[in-house]
Protein backbone atom coordinates (compact mmCIF):
# COMPACT_ATOMS: atom_id res chain seq x y z
CA UNK A 1 0.00 0.00 0.00
CA UNK A 2 2.74 2.43 0.99
CA UNK A 3 4.60 1.47 -2.13
CA UNK A 4 1.54 2.09 -4.28
CA UNK A 5 1.21 5.56 -2.79
CA UNK A 6 4.88 6.30 -3.45
CA UNK A 7 4.41 4.98 -6.95
CA UNK A 8 1.61 7.45 -7.64
CA UNK A 9 3.57 10.20 -5.90
CA UNK A 10 6.47 9.77 -8.28
CA UNK A 11 4.55 9.39 -11.52
CA UNK A 12 1.85 12.01 -11.15
CA UNK A 13 3.66 15.08 -9.78
CA UNK A 14 6.57 14.40 -12.14
CA UNK A 15 4.62 14.09 -15.38
CA UNK A 16 1.90 16.45 -14.14
CA UNK A 17 4.54 19.10 -13.51
CA UNK A 18 5.99 18.63 -16.97
CA UNK A 19 2.52 18.94 -18.48
CA UNK A 20 1.97 22.21 -16.59
CA UNK A 21 5.31 23.56 -17.86
CA UNK A 22 4.32 22.48 -21.36
CA UNK A 23 1.03 24.32 -20.99
CA UNK A 24 2.83 27.45 -19.82
CA UNK A 25 5.13 27.34 -22.84
CA UNK A 26 2.20 26.94 -25.22
CA UNK A 27 0.54 30.08 -23.84
CA UNK A 28 3.66 32.08 -24.65
CA UNK A 29 3.84 30.81 -28.20
CA UNK A 30 6.41 29.43 -30.54
CA UNK A 31 9.99 30.64 -30.21
CA UNK A 32 11.19 31.85 -33.60
CA UNK A 33 14.16 33.99 -32.60
CA UNK A 34 17.07 32.03 -31.20
CA UNK A 35 19.46 34.82 -30.27
CA UNK A 36 20.43 34.88 -26.58
CA UNK A 37 18.61 38.13 -25.91
CA UNK A 38 15.34 36.81 -27.37
CA UNK A 39 15.69 33.56 -25.43
CA UNK A 40 16.24 35.52 -22.21
CA UNK A 41 13.10 37.53 -22.95
CA UNK A 42 11.21 34.30 -23.57
CA UNK A 43 12.30 32.88 -20.22
CA UNK A 44 11.42 36.08 -18.39
CA UNK A 45 7.95 35.88 -19.91
CA UNK A 46 7.64 32.21 -18.98
CA UNK A 47 8.33 33.07 -15.34
CA UNK A 48 5.24 35.28 -15.29
CA UNK A 49 2.92 32.41 -16.26
CA UNK A 50 1.33 30.73 -13.18
CA UNK A 51 1.33 27.30 -14.90
CA UNK A 52 5.11 27.46 -14.98
CA UNK A 53 5.33 27.81 -11.18
CA UNK A 54 2.69 25.15 -10.57
CA UNK A 55 4.68 22.86 -12.87
CA UNK A 56 8.02 23.53 -11.18
CA UNK A 57 6.46 22.99 -7.74
CA UNK A 58 4.97 19.68 -8.85
CA UNK A 59 8.25 18.55 -10.39
CA UNK A 60 10.00 19.34 -7.11
CA UNK A 61 7.36 17.33 -5.26
CA UNK A 62 7.95 14.38 -7.58
CA UNK A 63 11.69 14.64 -6.99
CA UNK A 64 11.34 14.60 -3.21
CA UNK A 65 8.84 11.73 -3.42
CA UNK A 66 11.47 9.83 -5.36
CA UNK A 67 14.08 10.53 -2.69
CA UNK A 68 11.61 9.48 0.00
CA UNK A 69 10.80 6.28 -1.81
CA UNK A 70 14.45 5.45 -2.29
CA UNK A 71 15.01 5.70 1.45
CA UNK A 72 12.01 3.50 2.27
CA UNK A 73 11.60 1.04 -0.58
CA UNK A 74 13.92 -0.97 -2.74
CA UNK A 75 15.60 0.75 -5.68
CA UNK A 76 14.08 -1.81 -8.02
CA UNK A 77 10.79 -0.05 -7.51
CA UNK A 78 11.96 3.02 -9.32
CA UNK A 79 12.26 1.60 -12.80
CA UNK A 80 8.67 0.54 -13.44
CA UNK A 81 7.64 4.00 -12.25
CA UNK A 82 10.09 5.71 -14.59
CA UNK A 83 9.08 3.51 -17.52
CA UNK A 84 5.37 3.95 -16.85
CA UNK A 85 5.71 7.72 -16.71
CA UNK A 86 6.18 7.75 -20.49
CA UNK A 87 2.77 6.17 -21.04
CA UNK A 88 1.18 8.42 -18.42
CA UNK A 89 2.83 11.40 -20.10
CA UNK A 90 1.33 10.56 -23.49
CA UNK A 91 -2.08 10.11 -21.90
CA UNK A 92 -1.71 13.41 -20.05
CA UNK A 93 -0.67 15.20 -23.24
CA UNK A 94 -3.79 13.89 -24.92
CA UNK A 95 -6.19 14.71 -22.09
CA UNK A 96 -4.82 17.96 -20.68
CA UNK A 97 -3.05 19.50 -23.66
CA UNK A 98 -5.32 18.25 -26.44
CA UNK A 99 -2.45 16.67 -28.33
CA UNK A 100 -3.22 14.22 -31.10
CA UNK A 101 -1.61 10.99 -29.96
CA UNK A 102 -1.93 8.87 -33.09
CA UNK A 103 -1.74 5.06 -32.92
CA UNK A 104 1.75 5.34 -34.38
CA UNK A 105 2.84 7.64 -31.56
CA UNK A 106 1.30 5.27 -29.00
CA UNK A 107 3.29 2.39 -30.45
CA UNK A 108 6.48 4.47 -30.27
CA UNK A 109 5.79 5.53 -26.68
CA UNK A 110 5.14 1.94 -25.60
CA UNK A 111 8.37 0.76 -27.26
CA UNK A 112 10.24 3.52 -25.39
CA UNK A 113 8.57 2.36 -22.12
CA UNK A 114 9.77 -1.19 -22.67
CA UNK A 115 13.23 0.05 -23.64
CA UNK A 116 13.56 2.15 -20.47
CA UNK A 117 12.42 -0.81 -18.35
CA UNK A 118 15.03 -3.00 -20.06
CA UNK A 119 17.77 -0.44 -19.41
CA UNK A 120 16.96 -0.50 -15.70
CA UNK A 121 16.68 -4.28 -15.58
CA UNK A 122 20.02 -4.55 -17.36
CA UNK A 123 21.70 -2.32 -14.77
CA UNK A 124 21.11 -4.63 -11.85
CA UNK B 1 5.26 13.64 -44.28
CA UNK B 2 2.82 16.51 -43.97
CA UNK B 3 4.71 18.52 -41.40
CA UNK B 4 7.24 21.15 -42.46
CA UNK B 5 10.91 20.24 -42.53
CA UNK B 6 11.93 23.40 -40.65
CA UNK B 7 9.78 22.53 -37.68
CA UNK B 8 11.22 19.05 -37.59
CA UNK B 9 14.77 20.38 -37.79
CA UNK B 10 14.56 22.83 -34.92
CA UNK B 11 12.70 20.29 -32.79
CA UNK B 12 15.53 17.80 -33.38
CA UNK B 13 18.19 20.37 -32.52
CA UNK B 14 16.49 21.23 -29.21
CA UNK B 15 15.99 17.57 -28.31
CA UNK B 16 19.64 16.91 -29.10
CA UNK B 17 20.62 19.71 -26.69
CA UNK B 18 18.36 18.17 -24.01
CA UNK B 19 19.72 14.68 -24.54
CA UNK B 20 23.33 15.86 -24.31
CA UNK B 21 23.15 18.48 -21.55
CA UNK B 22 20.69 16.69 -19.23
CA UNK B 23 22.87 13.67 -18.41
CA UNK B 24 26.05 15.75 -18.69
CA UNK B 25 24.74 18.13 -16.02
CA UNK B 26 23.74 15.24 -13.77
CA UNK B 27 27.17 13.65 -14.05
CA UNK B 28 29.12 16.91 -13.55
CA UNK B 29 27.01 17.96 -10.59
CA UNK B 30 27.32 14.50 -9.03
CA UNK B 31 31.07 14.45 -9.61
CA UNK B 32 31.52 17.97 -8.28
CA UNK B 33 29.48 17.35 -5.15
CA UNK B 34 31.38 14.17 -4.33
CA UNK B 35 34.61 16.12 -4.10
CA UNK B 36 33.16 18.42 -1.50
CA UNK B 37 33.45 17.45 2.16
CA UNK B 38 30.06 16.37 3.47
CA UNK B 39 28.03 18.78 5.57
CA UNK B 40 28.70 17.66 9.15
CA UNK B 41 25.88 19.47 10.87
CA UNK B 42 23.16 22.05 10.32
CA UNK B 43 25.15 24.66 12.21
CA UNK B 44 25.29 27.94 10.23
CA UNK B 45 29.10 27.68 10.09
CA UNK B 46 28.98 24.22 8.50
CA UNK B 47 26.27 25.21 6.10
CA UNK B 48 28.19 28.23 4.89
CA UNK B 49 31.37 26.16 4.53
CA UNK B 50 29.48 23.61 2.50
CA UNK B 51 27.96 26.21 0.19
CA UNK B 52 31.26 28.00 -0.20
CA UNK B 53 32.93 24.74 -1.23
CA UNK B 54 30.09 23.88 -3.61
CA UNK B 55 29.93 27.25 -5.31
CA UNK B 56 33.67 27.60 -5.77
CA UNK B 57 33.91 24.25 -7.54
CA UNK B 58 34.22 24.65 -11.32
CA UNK B 59 32.72 21.19 -11.85
CA UNK B 60 29.61 22.17 -9.90
CA UNK B 61 29.25 25.33 -11.99
CA UNK B 62 29.69 23.37 -15.22
CA UNK B 63 26.99 21.00 -13.98
CA UNK B 64 24.63 23.84 -13.14
CA UNK B 65 25.31 25.42 -16.54
CA UNK B 66 24.58 22.14 -18.32
CA UNK B 67 21.35 21.59 -16.43
CA UNK B 68 20.32 25.17 -17.14
CA UNK B 69 21.01 24.63 -20.84
CA UNK B 70 18.95 21.46 -20.66
CA UNK B 71 16.00 23.19 -19.05
CA UNK B 72 16.07 26.15 -21.43
CA UNK B 73 16.11 23.81 -24.45
CA UNK B 74 13.24 21.94 -22.82
CA UNK B 75 11.21 25.12 -22.34
CA UNK B 76 11.97 26.36 -25.84
CA UNK B 77 11.04 23.11 -27.60
CA UNK B 78 7.79 22.88 -25.63
CA UNK B 79 6.82 26.32 -26.91
CA UNK B 80 5.87 24.62 -30.17
CA UNK B 81 6.25 20.85 -29.88
CA UNK B 82 3.90 18.32 -28.27
CA UNK B 83 4.78 17.08 -24.81
CA UNK B 84 3.88 13.56 -25.98
CA UNK B 85 6.55 13.99 -28.68
CA UNK B 86 9.32 15.56 -26.59
CA UNK B 87 9.03 13.25 -23.57
CA UNK B 88 9.67 9.93 -25.36
CA UNK B 89 12.35 11.54 -27.54
CA UNK B 90 14.22 12.73 -24.46
CA UNK B 91 14.60 9.06 -23.43
CA UNK B 92 17.48 8.97 -25.94
CA UNK B 93 19.58 10.24 -23.04
CA UNK B 94 19.63 6.66 -21.70
CA UNK B 95 21.47 5.72 -24.87
CA UNK B 96 24.02 8.50 -24.43
CA UNK B 97 24.57 7.53 -20.78
CA UNK B 98 25.20 3.90 -21.78
CA UNK B 99 27.63 4.90 -24.55
CA UNK B 100 29.52 7.25 -22.20
CA UNK B 101 29.59 4.68 -19.40
CA UNK B 102 31.02 2.17 -21.85
CA UNK B 103 33.44 4.44 -23.73
CA UNK B 104 34.65 6.84 -21.03
CA UNK B 105 34.15 5.05 -17.72
CA UNK B 106 34.81 1.58 -19.22
CA UNK B 107 31.83 0.15 -17.39
CA UNK B 108 30.40 -3.19 -18.39
CA UNK B 109 27.06 -2.73 -20.13
CA UNK B 110 24.91 -5.84 -20.01
CA UNK B 111 23.31 -7.13 -23.22
CA UNK B 112 19.88 -6.42 -21.68
CA UNK B 113 20.85 -2.78 -21.23
CA UNK B 114 22.09 -2.47 -24.82
CA UNK B 115 18.85 -4.10 -25.98
CA UNK B 116 16.93 -1.51 -23.97
CA UNK B 117 18.92 1.32 -25.56
CA UNK B 118 18.25 -0.05 -29.05
CA UNK B 119 14.58 -0.37 -28.22
CA UNK B 120 14.44 3.24 -27.02
CA UNK B 121 16.10 4.39 -30.25
CA UNK B 122 13.57 2.43 -32.28
CA UNK B 123 10.66 3.79 -30.25
CA UNK B 124 11.92 7.35 -30.68
CA UNK B 125 12.24 6.72 -34.42
CA UNK B 126 8.58 5.67 -34.51
CA UNK B 127 7.47 8.72 -32.49
CA UNK B 128 9.73 10.91 -34.64
CA UNK B 129 7.73 10.00 -37.71
CA UNK B 130 4.65 11.67 -36.28
CA UNK B 131 4.11 15.43 -36.47
CA UNK B 132 6.02 17.24 -33.70
CA UNK B 133 3.19 19.71 -33.21
CA UNK B 134 -0.49 18.78 -33.30
CA UNK B 135 -2.13 21.41 -31.11
CA UNK B 136 -1.72 25.04 -32.13
CA UNK B 137 -2.98 25.41 -35.68
CA UNK B 138 -1.04 28.66 -36.11
CA UNK B 139 2.16 26.91 -35.26
CA UNK B 140 2.04 24.05 -37.70
CA UNK B 141 0.37 25.83 -40.59
CA UNK B 142 2.45 28.99 -40.41
CA UNK B 143 5.64 27.02 -40.31
CA UNK B 144 5.13 25.61 -43.81
CA UNK B 145 6.43 28.80 -45.34
CA UNK B 146 9.27 29.21 -42.90
CA UNK B 147 12.62 28.05 -44.11
CA UNK B 148 15.28 26.38 -42.00
CA UNK B 149 14.83 27.79 -38.52
CA UNK B 150 16.83 30.57 -37.08
CA UNK B 151 19.84 29.01 -35.51
CA UNK B 152 22.03 31.71 -37.00
CA UNK B 153 21.49 35.42 -36.98
CA UNK B 154 21.14 35.81 -40.73
CA UNK B 155 18.51 33.14 -41.19
CA UNK B 156 16.35 34.59 -38.44
CA UNK B 157 15.80 37.82 -40.31
CA UNK B 158 13.58 36.22 -42.93
CA UNK B 159 11.91 33.85 -40.52
CA UNK B 160 10.89 36.65 -38.20
CA UNK B 161 9.59 38.77 -41.01
CA UNK B 162 7.37 35.96 -42.23
CA UNK B 163 6.18 35.03 -38.80
CA UNK B 164 5.22 38.51 -37.79
CA UNK B 165 2.91 38.57 -40.79
CA UNK B 166 1.47 35.08 -40.50
CA UNK B 167 1.10 34.73 -36.75
CA UNK B 168 1.82 38.18 -35.51
CA UNK B 169 -0.54 38.02 -32.58
CA UNK B 170 1.13 35.04 -30.99
CA UNK B 171 3.69 36.43 -28.62
CA UNK B 172 5.91 39.16 -27.39
CA UNK B 173 8.90 37.28 -28.69
CA UNK B 174 7.60 37.72 -32.21
CA UNK B 175 6.41 41.26 -31.62
CA UNK B 176 9.69 42.29 -30.13
CA UNK B 177 11.66 40.78 -32.97
CA UNK B 178 11.65 43.53 -35.63
CA UNK B 179 13.62 46.16 -33.64
CA UNK B 180 16.19 43.55 -32.68
CA UNK B 181 16.55 42.50 -36.30
CA UNK B 182 17.11 46.07 -37.39
CA UNK B 183 19.92 46.49 -34.94
CA UNK B 184 21.64 43.38 -36.26
CA UNK B 185 21.29 44.24 -39.92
Amino acid sequence: MTQAIFFLLIIFPGTGGEICVSRAMKTIGEVTDFRPRAIARFIARALTVPWMWIGVAMMAMGFFALLGMLSVANVSFVFPATALSYAVGALGGKIFLGEKVTPQRWVGVLIVCLGVALVFIGKS
Amino acid sequence: MKFPAGLHFKTSVMILLMVVFGPLGDILLGKGMKHIPAMVSWAPRDISHFFFAAFTSPTVWLGIGSLLTFFIAYMVVLSWADYSYVQPASALSYGLIAVLAYGVLHEVITPARWAGVLMICFGVLVVGHTSPSTTTSTTSSARTSATTPATSGTASTTTNAEDSVTNGAVSGVVRAAPPATERVS
